[in-house]
């Protein structure tokens, strides 16, 4: 063990931790605004790594047929919600887009020359295929419950993941997709030191959208707004902020920020249809580091998820998964010993 | 996919109208089409349309179950198709965890089971159960073998080893370790990674560390092709080997330029259009993977081939036990052991098998080729 290798695991543990950290972020967001413990988040890493390797490889992405049949669903649940309501179905323009976008979104992969395309409109095509996800999620599965228990909303998650990886196996099939790297260069610092493009790329990005949601949430009224939701609920919607709109902007960050990490380390790993629960699972790990409460501490909790795991791989490769998920329980003892047991707010919701 | 589904529509209708009336034979299967062994499951599930439907003057009824990769589902599985369908044999199930767990069972009930499945666990050391037990791959050691002896001829004395942490994984470090031991080639690096891990730099850098000549990764599947890409990522140079468990396109796909020269051993199915015509195997591998391409469009993995050869092997010990007894009672399940254990010089698609009390694999070095990856494709190593 020398120096070089030293800094050869941290930089490959940082790397990971950053992408742990930024599913843990929207893990936490999902979790404080909706009370909703946002299983898949895993998903949709997969999803995108998995479409953008499709694109690369020029076949066209199955995924697709997915977002229209979410699509058509959500739409028949809106229609009839109209109905409900007024007594008659009424048809916006909002509603028609909605319906159309999967459609004008599948001819477009249809027609393009997908496997030639500059890499970032491929990137854009995947993130305009996965992205949507999200708030059509919120709308079908959780939106109906909204105002159920924690329980249920995590039983529906896991439903949800299970469901997720099994389209994710049909639309992908079973053999694994890995994409070309962003920047296929390696700086070289001194002698000891060589710096992988791709994972500097990976922290750079990372860095970049931690700020953005900073910024986003500090600065805008949309951001405050959720804040404001996550933190009183009640309050919240006697202040005129809808729980619906709510939800479903979360679900659409919770879905960007998965899916651009799924981007991120796709041109560094193999990944599965069923990749993205251990993704999302480490990614828990390090939100529960931080309570489920804290944003920097779960980040945190994240690089360090990352490092204990490059660190134990080189030492005792064998026990690496023990000894990253064995983590977990000396956090959650100091957390209870430290934390006053708060009651769940069930009869108020 | 679309194939998959018209092939459970054609399942199902065929078993709706499927009357019993001629003497039927019944075949269970239980592959893990779903869940993270899919890679291997799929193509399985795939080639049971290919299977014999008509034995002699007999039938052959196959029911096809899927167990989600999950080893309870394939024991619940199998405890259905034993006790509500009757079936005279098993093939399946695709893990080697699954058909450990379902051994038991089948011994109980007296059903011959054919599995398709890597370990070699399954059917050594032989004991009263395992008699029940068939399997239509490779024993890990046949492979293991003619790597080592391979390294021996290119003067090999140092190898790196890294493996899945899973039976696969240290089956494969177990055979290796001894084979090596014995060739006088030292193992100065042993590591375990997992499928879904996202880096395996750690295990890289030990391996490094250490610098061996070779590098031997014993994963099934894409996972294959991490440790040897992350290796040539931080500069390592020496010679790379894998198992049967890399023997797929994926691993080419996946591999691009890097896996160029990497050495395996496995069935000669991947490199057929270059084996002679002398060998038996040829002909009977061709017209498996014809067949396929016909249904599916694609060819077949090599896994599909293992659960196309228990076939075979049912095909030739059927007519042998129909003797004994009718389909569907002890008997003719017994004498159905007997046969399959009796099968001498038997061609499959991947070898030749002549199985014996003791072996229940009966491949030999013809069920075996070196191949290496030149230019992005496979060839046979000369």
């Amino acid at each position: 063990m020398n120096a070089q290798i030293v800094l050869l695991l941290a930089q490959d543990g940082l790397t990971n931790g950053a992408i742990y950290a930024l599913l843990a972020l929207s893990i936490l967001l999902v979790f404080t605004v909706t009370r909703v413990l946002f299983i898949p988040q895993g998903e949709f890493a997969a999803y995108s790594a998995l479409t953008m390797a499709a694109i690369q490889a020029g076949k066209p992405a199955a995924l697709v047929w997915l977002l229209m049949a979410f699509a058509l669903c959500e739409a028949l649940a809106d229609l009839w919600t109209i109905y409900k309501r007024a007594g008659r179905v009424r048809v916006s323009v909002l509603w028609l887009c909605k319906l159309a976008y999967p459609f004008a979104l599948a001819a477009l992969f249809h027609l393009l020359p997908l496997a030639s395309l500059p890499m970032a409109v491929q990137a854009l095509l995947t993130l305009a295929l996965v992205v949507p996800m999200g708030p059509q999620i919120y709308r079908l599965f959780y939106q109906p419950i909204a105002t159920a228990s924690p329980l249920v909303l995590l039983i529906v998650s896991i439903a949800l993941h299970l469901a997720l990886q099994g389209l994710g196996l049909l639309a992908f099939g079973a053999d694994g997709g890995r994409t070309t790297p962003f920047v296929d260069a390696t700086l070289s610092l001194g002698s000891t030191l060589r710096i992988n493009g791709q994972a500097a790329c990976v922290v750079l990005v990372s860095i970049l959208l931690i700020v953005a949601l900073y910024l986003f949430f500090g600065r805008t009224m949309y951001g405050k707004a959720l804040r404001a939701v996550a933190y009183n609920r009640v309050g919240a919607r006697l202040m005129g902020i809808s729980p619906t709109f709510a939800g479903k902007i979360t679900f659409f960050f919770a879905a960007l920020v998965g899916a651009v990490s799924g981007l991120l380390i796709a041109p560094i790993t193999t990944l599965y249809f069923d990749s993205g629960f251990l993704l999302g699972l480490k990614g828990f790990v390090g939100a529960i580091i931080g309570g489920l409460v804290s944003y920097p501490a779960a980040a945190a909790g994240s690089l360090l998820v990352g490092l204990i795991e490059s660190f134990s791989s080189f030492y005792a490769s064998a026990y690496k998964g023990v000894i990253v998920f064995t983590l977990i329980i000396p956090v959650l003892l100091w957390r209870s010993l430290k934390s006053r047991h708060v009651e769940e707010e069930e009869e108020q919701a | 996919m679309k194939s998959m589904k018209l092939t459970l529509a054609a399942t199902a209708v065929a078993a709706l109208f499927s009357l019993p009336a001629m003497a039927q034979v019944k075949i269970g299967v239980v592959t893990s089409a779903t869940g993270p062994t899919a890679l291997v499951g799929i193509p399985q599930k795939n080639t049971v349309p290919l299977l014999p439907t008509k034995i002699g003057d007999l039938t052959v009824q196959y029911i096809s179950l899927d167990d989600g990769s999950d080893t309870t589902a394939s024991v619940t599985d199998v405890k259905k198709l034993i006790s509500e369908d009757h079936v005279d044999a098993i093939i399946g199930p695709s893990g080697s965890p699954n058909a450990m767990a379902v051994i038991p069972f089948v011994a109980e009930a007296g059903v011959p089971l054919l599995a398709p499945v890597g370990t070699a666990a399954a059917v050594l050391p032989m004991t009263p159960q395992k008699k029940w037990v068939f399997k239509t791959t490779q024993n890990d050691g046949l492979i293991a073998q003619a790597l080592i002896d391979q390294m021996s001829k290119s003067g090999i004395k140092t190898l790196g080893f890294i493996g899945l942490s899973d039976p696969f994984g240290e089956n494969w470090y177990k055979v290796t370790s001894e084979l090596a031991a014995k060739a006088g080639i030292k193992i100065v690096a042993n590591e375990r990674f997992s499928r879904v891990d996202t880096s395996v730099t750690g295990q890289a850098l030990h391996i490094l560390a250490a610098n061996p000549q070779a590098v031997l990764v014993a994963a099934p599947g894409g996972a294959s092709v991490l440790p040897e890409k992350t290796l040539v990522d931080q500069g390592y140079k020496g010679q790379f080997y894998q198992t049967h468990g890399a023997a797929l396109d994926a691993f080419l796909k996946l591999g691009g330029k890097e896996v160029n020269g990497t050495i395996l051993a496995a069935s000669l199915m991947l490199v057929l259009p270059e084996i002679s015509d002398s060998n038996p195997s040829k002909a009977v591998a061709e017209k498996y993977v014809d067949a396929y391409k016909k249904l599916y469009g694609h060819e077949p993995a090599t896994f599909g081939a293992n659960v196309y050869d228990a076939g075979l092997l049912l095909e030739h010990a059927i007519p042998i036990a129909e003797k004994s007894g009718k389909p569907g009672t002890k008997a003719f399940r017994s004498a159905l052991r007997d046969a399959l254990e009796q099968t001498k010089e038997l061609v499959g698609t991947q070898g030749v098998y002549n199985m014996t009390p003791e072996d229940h694999s009966g491949f030999d070095k013809r069920g075996r080729e070196l191949i290496t990856v030149k230019n992005g494709h496979w060839t046979l190593l000369k």
